[in-house]
């Protein structure tokens, strides 16, 4: 029922409620002085229901039952023949769209409406799929760990060294190397740096032979980080314990199912200290120790292969 | 006892249900919800579906199980390389059944798992992935798929020597994947080495992304059920999920498989209408 607008003012009809709810409001006021926590939320509620009352009775007239409406009947569209329609039956009075006439607007708004929601989806949706996928694969790398003293790596000795590489994120960052100091090679000092990840899968190979856990040596490095190094001798090289891939002590691999050589580690000398760079994948090692001639390749994942046909199926490595 | 005599209702009693039925015809008639509901639990399923059938709503329960313990379970646990072990401990030993939701939630991921592959052997064996239910059985295979991935990233979450080293040995696995193996890896760790961000990431895909896409896929799963009708077993002399038996029942033995055959019902008919 539509409300009446016209000249005269619309009064409402006589009630009792706004008297309730003035006294309602009173006894707020009053309950506010006298006792805020009993006599004035009792006065609150008198005012809600008297409100109430009062709104729903001064509205009755508004919320009577609406009457059935009539359904809408489209005007028959007029053909070709027929009078032309006066403009104020609206679309009625629009002349038939040409023929091959693309973009009606009903057509054009079904288009802007797809394209503007498809829009704003991609706008809010592609930056929250880039940070799920995107930070994976940059600034990734590995940062120079110092490995301490030169004199701690004893020459011809195995090394069971592990260090942090990030020491910010704790222990969940720990990795082991084996380390062997070969001696001089034409003045430089030589290092065989051996990862502790199977060229497997990725668990971690243990020397076969004795770790002299007695023997072992903490070392600060950089950002007051500890590295722990202890002795061992790999006679039998290095196995994995989930599936049995065994290594020599040069890191070939031997046995089992892993797919190239162990990897290893770049290194430097830097004021009298051992610097651990980035690691490299290895196909395999000819000779030992310090004329060891290495198989080097770019770093691949554990159980990709790096040589052979098989390369082909890894053409392409994420940033390392 | 149809032809019971039905004693008069009281008032009383006419009132009280007037009271009952009254939000009951307030929200159906503002939503047809009630109506819904009706329609689901009490549509048409052949007669001689036997408790094979019941497979695939034990998996669903399994999965709500599976929703609800671990939903309480994100309550306790801290995603967090220094926490993760220590509060999966306090789970299971300090907490008020703490123990015992943790061991629903482990061992109730078994059990969906092996219902889901129960459910997938009955719609194998049964027939019923055939026409037209294909599109029922390739959600279901990814469905299966889903389940094995939540499988996959819960395992990680106890993060113990066990958890830790088979999520290694999992992410290498799919290392070695030809071509864009290496990229996935490094998405499922979050970067070239395993850390905190991997833990998270975990978690995260563990009970925010696949069960959502779960949900989603079971609702599909459901309407699908719901408007194909559940088939019948293969030895059935009904044609499935509706009254065609009685119209007629086919003769070549394949009349169970709902197969849509020049012999079964709604093809007939169909042809005889024109």
């Amino acid at each position: 029922m539509e409300p009446q607008h016209g000249d005269r003012p619309h009064l409402p009809g006589p009630s009792l409620y706004p008297i309730g709810f003035a006294a309602g409001v009173a006894c707020i006021l009053v309950g506010l002085i006298v006792n805020p926590r009993v006599i004035a939320p009792i006065g609150a509620v008198i005012a809600v229901v008297f409100g109430f009352l009062w709104a729903r009775d001064a509205t009755k007239e508004y919320r009577g039952v609406p009457e059935p409406i009539e359904p809408e009947r489209r005007e028959v569209r007029p053909t070709a023949e027929a009078a032309p329609v006066p403009a104020d039956r609206g679309e009625a009075a629009m002349p038939e769209p040409e023929p091959g006439e693309r973009f009606p607007r009903s057509r054009f708004l079904e288009a802007s409406t797809l394209g503007i929601g498809g829009l704003i989806g991609g706008l809010v949706t592609l930056p929250a799929i880039g940070l799920m996928v995107v930070p994976a694969y940059v600034k990734q790398g590995y940062p120079d760990v110092d490995l301490g003293p030169l004199e701690n790596f004893t020459e011809g000795k195995w090394f069971v060294t592990s260090f942090s590489m990030k020491p910010e994120e704790g222990e969940v960052a720990r990795r082991t190397a084996y380390i062997r100091n070969n001696g001089l090679l034409n003045g430089d000092p030589s290092f065989t740096i051996i990862s502790n990840r199977c060229a497997h899968l990725g668990c971690p190979v243990q020397p076969n032979g004795p770790v002299q856990d007695n023997q072992r040596k903490e070392v600060k490095g950089s950002s007051d980080q500890k590295i722990t190094l202890i002795p061992t001798i790999p006679a039998g090289g290095f196995g994995c314990p989930c599936h049995g891939g065994q290594y020599d002590p040069e890191g070939n691999r031997t046995a089992g199912p892993p797919v190239r050589a162990l990897d290893r580690y770049e290194y430097e000398v830097r004021n009298g200290r051992l610097i651990l760079g980035n690691p490299y994948s290895v196909t395999k090692v000819k000779g030992e120790g310090k004329n060891a001639r290495i198989h080097k390749y770019k770093l691949a994942g554990p159980g990709q292969h790096v040589d052979g046909w098989e390369q082909f199926l890894y053409p392409l490595q994420p940033p390392h | 006892m149809a032809t019971a005599v039905r004693r008069r209702k009281s008032a009383r009693r006419q009132r009280l249900e007037a009271a009952i039925n009254y939000p009951i015809d307030w929200l159906e008639e503002r939503s047809g919800l009630v109506g819904g509901i009706r329609y689901f639990l009490f549509r048409k399923v052949p007669s001689d579906t036997n408790w094979m059938h019941t497979l695939g709503s034990a998996t669903l329960t399994a999965f709500l199980v599976q929703t609800l313990t671990g939903v309480i379970l994100a309550m306790y646990y801290k995603p967090d390389p220094n926490s993760a072990y220590q509060s999966i401990q306090h789970i299971t030993n300090d907490i008020t059944l703490g123990w015992l939701v943790r061991g629903m939630h482990k061992w109730g991921a078994s059990v969906f798992i092996i219902l889901l592959f129960f459910h997938m052997a009955r719609v194998f064996l049964f027939g019923a992935y055939k026409y037209p239910r294909e599109l029922n059985w390739i959600v279901g295979v990814t469905l299966l798929v889903l389940g094995m991935l939540e499988g996959f990233t819960g395992y990680l979450l106890p993060w113990d020597q066990t958890a830790y080293w088979a999520t290694v040995v999992g992410i290498n696995l799919n290392g070695t994947a030809p071509f864009l193996g290496p990229f996935l890896a490094d998405f499922l760790r979050g970067g070239s080495e395993i850390g905190g961000d991997t833990l998270a990431r975990f978690y995260s895909m563990h009970m925010l992304l696949i069960p959502g896409l779960i949900f989603a896929l079971i609702g599909l799963h459901l309407y699908l059920v719901v408007r194909l009708g559940v088939s019948s077993p293969p030895w059935s002399r009904e044609a499935a999920g509706s009254d065609w038996a009685e119209r007629e029942v086919a003769t070549d033995g394949r009349s169970g498989l709902t197969q849509p055959s020049a012999r079964s019902g709604w093809r007939r008919n169909a042809g005889e209408g024109e």
